[in-house]
C-alpha cells in the first residue's frame, strides 16, 4: 500500500467496472499510478488486465466508477483524449504502419509543418534522432519499420510516446515478444524513463521481470483487486499466491483413479512455428480427459491446430492409435478420428449465416449421401438427435447458427463432432465466452466423451475448469512443457506457478 | 415455412422489383412489351445469364473472373475455325469444352497454390486470351457456316414453347441454372463448396478441401463461357477476333451482383442470378426504346449502384431486427 508520505498519484482509477457480453471483465478495480513509478500490472488470463489498461488509455471506457489525473476526475472516453492528457498505450500487438519510416511513425499525425500545411521533413528527421536516442535505438530515422525487429519497433513506439510529451507510459505485455537481450533493453529503457520522471505501467507475466524492475506490483484477479505489493513485500511466491484463489471444492472434481484404456494419441518432438526452438511430446490415453494449461502464447494452440492437421508442424509426427497421420491434412485426422473445437470459435468454428442443422451435418456429409445428393432426412434426424443430446437452444434447427448465444453455438461446433464419434477430440478454450448453465452442460458432453473411450486434450486458460475436468494436467512455458501435475498434487498454485517459470520441474 | 421466406427474402424482394421494372418499362415505352421486344429482352438474358451464372460460382468463393469475355470471344472464333479443319460439331464442341476447363484449372491453380490475386491473375487471362483470339481468327471475322443453321434454330433462336416469345437459349439457361441450384443445395460436393463460400477457415477446420473446391468453381466458371462463346456465335453469326465478347463479363457481373450476389463472396442464390441477368437485360432494351442505346452503359451503371446501395441497407434493415429480435 502506498504510505501516507507518498506523493499524489498522476492517475488514479477509482472502482472501475467493466462489463462485456457475458462476462464482468472489470468489477470495482482501483489503482493509482505515480510519477517516476514502475508498476507492474499481473493476474492470469482473463483477470482483466488488458481491461484496466484500455479503460484507462480510452480503448474501453469503463461503465462504471472514477478516473483521475493529477487529482481532478476526467473522462477518457476516445483514445485522443487520453493522448492529450499525456497517456500513451502502447498494444500488445504494435501500432505502426509498417510501410512507413520510423521518423514518420515516430510523429504520425502530429507531423511537424511549415505554413500550415507543409511537411517539415527536416525538423521531423532531426527531432525523430533524438528520441531515438534517448531510447537507444541505433537505426536510422529513415528506416522502413517493415525491416525493423519486434523489439526496435518496441522502441519506435517508446520514441512516439515521447514525441508526444506521455507523461503516464502503458504498456500491454510488452516482453511477450521479445528476446532476453530485447527485453534487457527495454527495461533500460523504461528506468531511463522513470529516472526523468515519467510514470511507466506494463502487464507481465513473467515474475522475474517483475521483481527486478516494477516498484510495485498490482495484481488483480477475476477482474478484482486481490492486491498491491510495494517492492520489499514482492516476492514470486506471494505473487502467484495472489494471483490464484481458494483451490475447487474437491467433491465437484473429477473422481480420482477412472480407469483409463491404451494410449490414443500420441504427440512426438512437435515443433511449431511459434516455438521453432522448442519441442514438445505428450501422449493422452483412452478414456483420459488432459488438461492443458499454460499463459496466453505458450504455445497451446499451434500444437491443437498440428494435432488436428490444420497447420503442419516444423518437425514431429502425431500418432492416433499407433499410426502416423500425415502432416498438414485436416481430412486424414478426420478420418483417423481427430476433432477439434478451436479456439476462434466464430472465424474456424461455425458458420454464422447457415442454419444449425447443416452446420452439424457439415464434417459428416460424406456419410449422409445416396449418389453424391445429401440424404436431407438423415441429416434433420442427426440434427435434431444433437440437439436432444447436448441441449441447443433453439426453436427449429433451420435458424441460423448465428441468432444462438455463445454456449449453443459451442455446442453446435461439439456436436457437428459427435456425430463422427471421434476418437480424439481436442477442445480449444471450450467454454470461452459461455454462460454458466452452458458451461455445466459442455461439460456433461466432455466426461461424457472420455467415459466413451475417446482421448480428450483440453486446452484452457481457466483453472477453475481445468481443475474441474482433468485427470492429469501438462503446462506449456513459453513453448515447452514446464511440468506435469498429477490428480492428487492437482491445485491451481501448483499449474500457476510451472505455467509462470517459478518452477521448473 | 416463415424461415424459409425469410431466408429466401432477398430472391423475392429481387423478384418484386422484376416485376415492377418490366411495368414501369412498359408504361413508359408500350413497344417494350411487344412480343418481339420481350423475346430479345430473353434470349439476351439467356445468353449473358449462361456468364453470370459461371462467373457467380467464382464470386461465391470469394473470387472473380475478369477473362470471361475474352474467353467468349476466343471460343466463337475458335468454333468456325474448328470445323473449317474439317471437325464436326461434337468433335468442335469437345476441344472447346476441354481448352475451358484446361483455362479453368489454370485460373484456380494459380489462384489456390501459388496464392495470386484472382483479379490479377485474370485481368492476365482477359488480355492473353483477346491476344488469342485474334490470332486464332487471322485477323478476319470468322463467319458461322450456313450449315450450322439448325444448331442456331435449336440452341438460341427456336420456340420451343409454341405461341410463347421465349426462345431457347433462356431455356438452356434455366435449365443449366437449376442445375446449378441442385448441385449447390442438394449434393454433397455443393454443399461444400458454399461452406467454403461463406467461411473458407471453418470449412478447412471441417477436413473440407477448400482448394479443390475452389479450383472447380473456377473450371465451372470457364467451362460455362466456353459454351457461351458459341452460342454467342450461334447467334450473331460471325465474330471478329478483336472485339467479340469485349467486356462481356462485366455484364455478367452486374447481373450477378443484381442477383444478391456479394463480391465478398459467400452470398450467391442461383435464383437471384437469373433474375439479375434478366433484370440487367430489361433495362438494356428499355433504354435502347426510351433514351437510345449510347444510354445503355450509363443507366446499367446508376442502376446497380442504386441495387448495390439498396441491398446494403436492407442487410443493415435484416440485422437491426434480428438484434430486436
Amino acid at each position: 500500500m502506498p504510505s501516507l508520505t507518498a506523493p499524489e498519484p498522476i492517475l488514479e482509477a477509482i472502482s472501475l467496472s467493466k462489463r462485456f457480453p457475458g462476462v464482468q471483465a472489470l468489477d470495482g478495480v482501483s489503482a493509482r499510478f505515480h510519477a517516476g513509478e514502475v508498476v507492474a500490472v499481473m493476474g492470469e488470463n482473463g483477470a482483466g488486465k488488458s481491461t484496466l489498461m484500455k479503460a484507462l488509455a480510452g480503448v474501453h471506457p469503463p461503465d462504471a466508477g472514477e478516473i483521475r489525473w493529477e487529482g481532478k476526475p476526467v473522462r477518457i472516453s476516445r483514445v485522443a483524449q487520453a493522448e492529450a492528457l499525456g497517456i500513451a498505450f502502447i498494444h500488445q500487438e504494435l501500432n505502426l504502419c509498417e510501410n512507413l519510416t520510423v521518423a514518420e511513425n515516430v510523429f504520425l499525425g502530429r507531423e511537424p509543418c511549415r505554413a500550415g500545411w507543409w511537411l517539415d521533413r527536416r525538423t521531423m528527421r532531426k527531432r525523430a534522432a533524438e528520441l531515438l536516442a534517448r531510447v537507444g535505438l541505433k537505426v536510422s530515422p529513415d528506416e522502413v519499420v517493415e525491416s525493423l525487429s519486434i523489439g526496435q519497433r518496441q522502441m519506435v513506439e517508446i520514441a512516439r510516446a515521447l514525441a508526444r510529451e506521455a507523461r503516464l507510459v502503458i504498456m500491454d505485455e510488452p516482453t511477450s515478444s521479445l528476446t532476453a537481450s530485447e527485453t534487457a533493453r527495454l527495461f533500460e529503457v523504461v528506468r531511463d524513463l522513470k529516472s526523468r520522471g515519467l510514470g511507466v505501467v506494463f502487464i507481465s507475466h513473467r515474475l522475474v521481470e517483475v521483481m527486478s524492475v516494477a516498484d510495485r506490483v498490482v495484481v488483480l484477479k477475476d477482474g478484482r483487486n486481490s492486491g498491491d505489493l510495494t517492492k520489499s513485500e514482492m516476492s514470486p511466491e506471494r505473487m502467484v499466491q495472489l494471483m490464484v484463489g481458494r483451490d475447487l471444492d474437491p467433491s465437484r472434481r473429477r473422481p480420482e483413479g477412472i480407469q483409463t484404456g491404451a494410449v490414443r494419441l500420441e504427440a512426438e518432438n512437435l515443433r511449431t512455428r511459434a516455438w521453432p526452438g522448442e519441442t514438445v511430446s505428450f501422449s493422452v490415453r483412452a478414456g483420459e480427459i488432459v488438461g492443458m494449461a499454460g499463459l496466453v502464447g505458450a504455445g497451446r494452440t499451434e500444437l491443437a491446430r498440428v494435432v488436428a492437421g490444420v497447420d503442419r508442424a516444423l518437425s514431429g509426427t502425431v500418432r492416433v492409435d499407433g499410426v502416423v497421420l500425415p502432416p498438414g491434412c485436416v481430412a486424414a485426422a478426420v478420418r483417423a478420428g481427430v476433432a477439434l473445437a478451436p479456439e476462434d470459435r466464430k472465424e474456424q468454428g461455425i458458420f454464422l449465416e447457415m442454419p444449425i442443422r447443416e452446420n452439424i451435418a457439415l464434417p459428416g456429409l460424406g456419410g449422409m449421401q445416396r449418389l453424391g445428393f445429401v440424404r436431407s432426412g438423415a441429416v434433420t434426424a442427426l440434427a435434431e438427435r444433437m440437439r436432444g443430446l447436448l441441449g441447443i437452444r433453439t426453436s427449429d434447427v433451420e435458424k441460423m447458427a448465428g441468432l444462438l448465444s455463445g454456449g449453443n453455438q459451442q455446442k453446435v461446433v461439439l456436436a457437428k463432432w459427435l456425430a463422427l464419434d471421434p476418437r480424439v477430440f481436442v477442445l480449444d478454450e471450450p467454454t470461452r465466452g459461455v454462460d454458466v448453465g452452458a458451461k455445466a452442460e459442455i461439460y456433461r458432453v466432455i466426461e461424457d466423451l472420455a467415459a466413451a473411450g475417446a482421448a480428450v486434450l483440453m486446452i484452457s486458460s481457466d483453472l477453475e475448469e481445468v481443475l474441474r475436468l482433468s485427470d492429469r494436467v501438462l503446462v506449456m512455458h513459453e513453448g515447452r512443457l514446464a511440468g506435469e501435475v498429477g490428480r492428487a498434487e492437482l491445485s491451481e498454485e501448483a499449474v500457476m506457478q510451472l505455467a509462470t517459470g517459478t518452477l521448473h520441474v | 415455412m416463415k424461415t424459409l421466406l425469410i431466408r429466401h427474402s432477398k430472391t423475392l424482394l429481387i423478384f418484386a422489383l422484376l416485376v415492377v421494372l418490366t411495368l414501369v418499362c412498359g408504361w413508359l415505352e408500350p413497344r417494350f412489351l411487344s412480343r418481339d421486344s420481350l423475346g430479345a429482352v430473353l434470349k439476351y438474358a439467356g445468353l449473358f445469364g449462361v456468364i453470370a451464372l459461371g462467373v457467380s460460382f467464382v464470386i461465391l468463393t470469394g473470387g472473380i473472373d475478369l477473362s470471361i469475355g475474352s474467353w467468349v470471344g476466343l471460343c466463337a472464333v475458335l468454333y468456325p475455325v474448328l470445323l473449317k479443319q474439317g471437325l464436326g460439331v461434337g468433335e468442335a464442341a469437345l476441344v472447346i469444352a476441354g481448352l475451358s476447363v484446361l483455362a479453368g484449372l489454370l485460373h484456380g491453380f494459380l489462384v489456390t497454390k501459388l496464392n495470386l490475386q484472382a483479379f490479377l491473375v485474370t485481368l492476365c487471362g482477359l488480355f492473353i486470351y483477346r491476344g488469342l483470339a485474334r490470332v486464332a481468327g487471322g485477323g478476319r471475322e470468322q463467319i458461322l457456316p450456313a450449315d450450322q443453321e439448325w444448331l442456331r434454330d435449336a440452341l438460341v433462336l427456336g420456340r420451343p414453347l409454341a405461341g410463347l416469345p421465349v426462345p431457347a437459349v433462356f431455356l438452356l439457361m434455366i435449365g443449366l441454372a437449376v442445375v446449378a441450384a441442385v448441385f449447390l443445395n442438394l449434393t454433397v460436393t455443393g454443399r461444400r463448396l458454399l461452406a467454403t463460400g461463406r467461411n473458407e477457415q471453418a470449412a478447412r477446420f471441417c477436413g473440407i478441401g477448400t482448394v479443390r473446391l475452389r479450383v472447380l468453381s473456377y473450371v465451372i466458371c470457364s467451362l460455362l463461357a466456353g459454351l457461351a462463346g458459341v452460342l454467342f456465335l450461334l447467334d450473331g453469326r460471325s465474330a471478329l477476333g478483336s472485339s467479340f465478347g469485349n467486356s462481356y463479363e462485366l455484364w455478367a457481373i452486374a447481373g450477378a451482383v443484381l442477383g444478391g450476389c456479394s463480391l465478398r463472396g459467400g452470398q450467391c442464390a442461383v435464383a437471384g442470378v437469373v433474375l439479375g441477368s434478366v433484370m440487367v437485360a430489361e433495362v438494356r432494351q428499355a433504354v435502347f426504346f426510351v433514351a437510345g442505346d449510347e444510354w445503355k452503359e450509363f443507366v446499367i451503371g446508376v442502376f446497380i449502384l442504386a441495387g448495390v446501395i439498396a441491398d446494403e441497407a436492407f442487410t443493415r434493415w435484416m440485422a437491426s431486427r434480428r438484434v430486436k429480435s
